[in-house]
């Protein structure tokens, strides 16, 4: 099952061995997932975003985040946590470029966003994985054809991508689920679900809202160890989250948004 | 070491045992939107083809008026006091014949003149005891016509009584009636068109507003703004087609049974008023053409309407990232 299964060990290259085992489910999802993360050692220590004194307010009201300075590392693990209505999901969307700041500076892949044109955003996004809060999942596609989207939209040919989505869908645990609708799947697996659309591209980048908000404690339990096979595959992980409960069992950096202002513990 | 080749053979005895669908497409079949708008862009089709198919009758008619019209003209003789009708009607005849430009000179016969004035006079009047004026009907050649005043004045030297009719103030006026009636057509098949490019393009926004959902994933998930539009536009471009090619040949196939009907029930009184009021329902070449045309522009249009709609929902998802006002807060 998701989550039992031995973390993956590094290569001495540099490159990762997932060795995840998943009886009766994923036997392949080893070789798929080291296609998919070929991390030098390099790029490493790097940032991957960069916020410097942002701030962001809706109209003339008051600033809803303010002075934000921050960096997210490259392979790093992060919470975004605060209370409801602090800005989680609107930081969230300044780092998915679906909104812009009123003010400062956010550097993302080393470009500075206000200067990247519209046209340009969508070859940006698609180094970031998002797990939206509300999975927005298309219900008229089947559990493989949503998880596919992001490499059809590419104009990638269906047989090159077909087993890597297949594995993919057995290493989160909807190998039996493939042929489903998402009216009829749980709010879990909708939630991985949106998850593996997320990962299927190779992000460098896994923002989740939320992901653990509609599920019961050891799915979210199975949710978090899969954010942290995925870091250890080398992809940097962002999970907004309120749940205090998700944060204690992992000692991963926690960054925290309390009226508009964010403190961040190492 | 593993093989590779019994890893592949591995690898794809696993892929068979999976059993997939065939891939849906990204912007979804029809759906009730989509059928209203199927419907809606049917009947404005149907409404469109049948206003040109009318219009282009009208046309064909009032041109194959004024070619009749002008292929004939009538020279008419007014009894006088010693004047030999018979004599007079053969000179008449002769003269015009003699012209460069008449093809044919036919002389009304006592008889048909007689069922000419029978609606006024009655039926069994003695013609002899009236001063009724007879006719020449002469056939000219259109391309050729003759000259009418030296035919006036050699008719008017041999014949004093004979007074030749060119119908040009009658085809004058029948022309610009025609011309009249065609302006009308055209402004109402402008209107028709108008009115069908507007309930086309709403009826389409209607539509593509149920898919805004679709257009924010394919946004999120890296479609550049062309293949998103590529997608919508291949499905309501069908859309448009089924709807205006439905309207277009019911309205087609209207017109034939017409004409149909017409050839069939010939020289009843039914088919000679509704001739009398409309005319022959035979549509020329022109107008099935025109329906073909309406189609395509019906197709194209909805098409269009579709691409622009989604550029334009993704501009506001992109103007929501520029004003963050116009966005929800989190």
């Amino acid at each position: 099952m998701l989550g039992e299964q031995p973390l993956p060990a590094r290569w001495p290259d540099g490159q990762l061995n997932l060795t995840l085992t998943m009886p009766g489910e994923c036997e392949a999802g080893e070789q798929t997932a080291r296609r998919m993360m070929h991390i030098r050692p390099r790029d490493r220590n790097r940032s991957l975003i960069h916020f410097e004194n942002v701030g962001l307010r809706y109209g003339m009201g008051p600033e809803v985040l303010r002075d934000l300075t921050f960096d997210i590392p490259k392979r790093s693990f992060q919470f975004l946590t605060g209370p409801s209505g602090a800005g989680k999901t609107t930081l969230m969307r300044l780092l998915f470029m679906s909104l812009k700041p009123t003010r400062g500076l956010i550097r993302m892949f080393d470009r500075d966003i206000s200067m990247i044109p519209g046209e340009e955003l969508p070859l940006l996004r698609r180094r970031i994985g998002i797990v939206f809060q509300d999975f927005r999942l298309l219900d008229h596609m089947t559990t493989y054809e949503n998880v596919a989207l992001p490499l059809r939209v590419r104009g990638k040919e269906e047989a090159s991508y077909r087993s890597d989505v297949i594995e993919l869908l057995k290493w989160v645990g909807l190998g039996e689920r493939i042929n489903v609708l998402p009216p009829v799947l749980s709010g879990g697996e909708k939630q991985r679900v949106a998850i593996a659309r997320a990962l299927i591209d190779q992000p460098e980048i896994l923002l989740a809202d939320e992901p653990t908000g509609n599920v019961d404690p050891p799915m979210a339990q199975r949710l978090l160890n899969l954010f942290i096979e995925l870091n250890r595959l080398g992809t940097a992980v962002i999970i907004a989250t309120h749940d205090l409960t998700l944060m204690d069992r992992v000692n991963a950096r926690r960054m925290i948004l309390s009226e508009g202002r964010l403190d961040i513990y190492d | 070491m593993t093989d590779p080749a019994a890893t592949a053979r591995d690898r794809g005895s696993k892929e068979r045992l999976v059993t997939l669908r065939p891939t849906a497409p990204i912007v979804p079949p029809v759906n009730v939107s989509g059928r209203a708008l199927m419907v809606v862009i049917a009947i404005m089709s149907f409404l469109c083809a049948v206003t040109l198919g009318a219009v282009t009758m009208v046309q064909e008619k009032a041109e194959a008026w004024q070619g009749d019209v002008s292929r004939e003209i009538t020279i008419q003789i007014k009894p006088e006091e010693g004047l030999d009708m018979d004599q007079a009607l053969i000179a008449v005849r002769d003269i015009v014949l003699g012209s460069p430009g008449a093809v044919a000179a036919r002389i009304v016969d006592r008889a048909s003149t007689a069922r000419l004035l029978e609606p006024w006079l009655g039926e069994g009047f003695d013609m002899d005891e009236l001063p009724v004026p007879r006719l020449v009907i002469v056939t000219i050649d259109e391309n050729n016509p003759p000259d009418f005043g030296a035919m006036r004045q050699a008719l008017a030297e041999a014949v004093p009584a004979a007074a030749l009719d060119d119908h040009r103030a009658w085809a004058d006026r029948l022309i610009s009636m025609a011309r009249i009636t065609v302006l009308i057509g055209v402004g109402i098949l402008s209107l028709m068109l108008a009115t069908t490019m507007l309930t086309v393009i709403f009826a389409t926004r209607g539509a593509m507003a149920g898919n805004r959902h679709i257009v924010e994933v394919l946004h999120f998930v890296g479609a550049e703004t062309g293949f998103i539009a590529s997608q919508f536009q291949r499905r309501f471009l069908l859309i448009g087609l089924k709807g205006a090619g439905v309207g277009g040949g019911v309205a087609a196939v209207v017109f034939l049974l017409l004409a149909a009907w017409q050839n069939h029930t010939m020289a009843t009184a039914l088919n000679d008023q509704a001739t009398a009021l409309f005319g022959r329902f035979s549509l020329s070449s022109a107008g099935y053409f025109g329906i073909v045309a309406i189609i395509a522009l019906i197709a194209a249009m909805t098409t269009l309407t579709t691409r622009l709609t989604v550029i334009r929902t993704i501009r506001e998802i992109d103007r929501q990232r520029a004003d963050p006002s116009l966005a929800e807060i989190g």
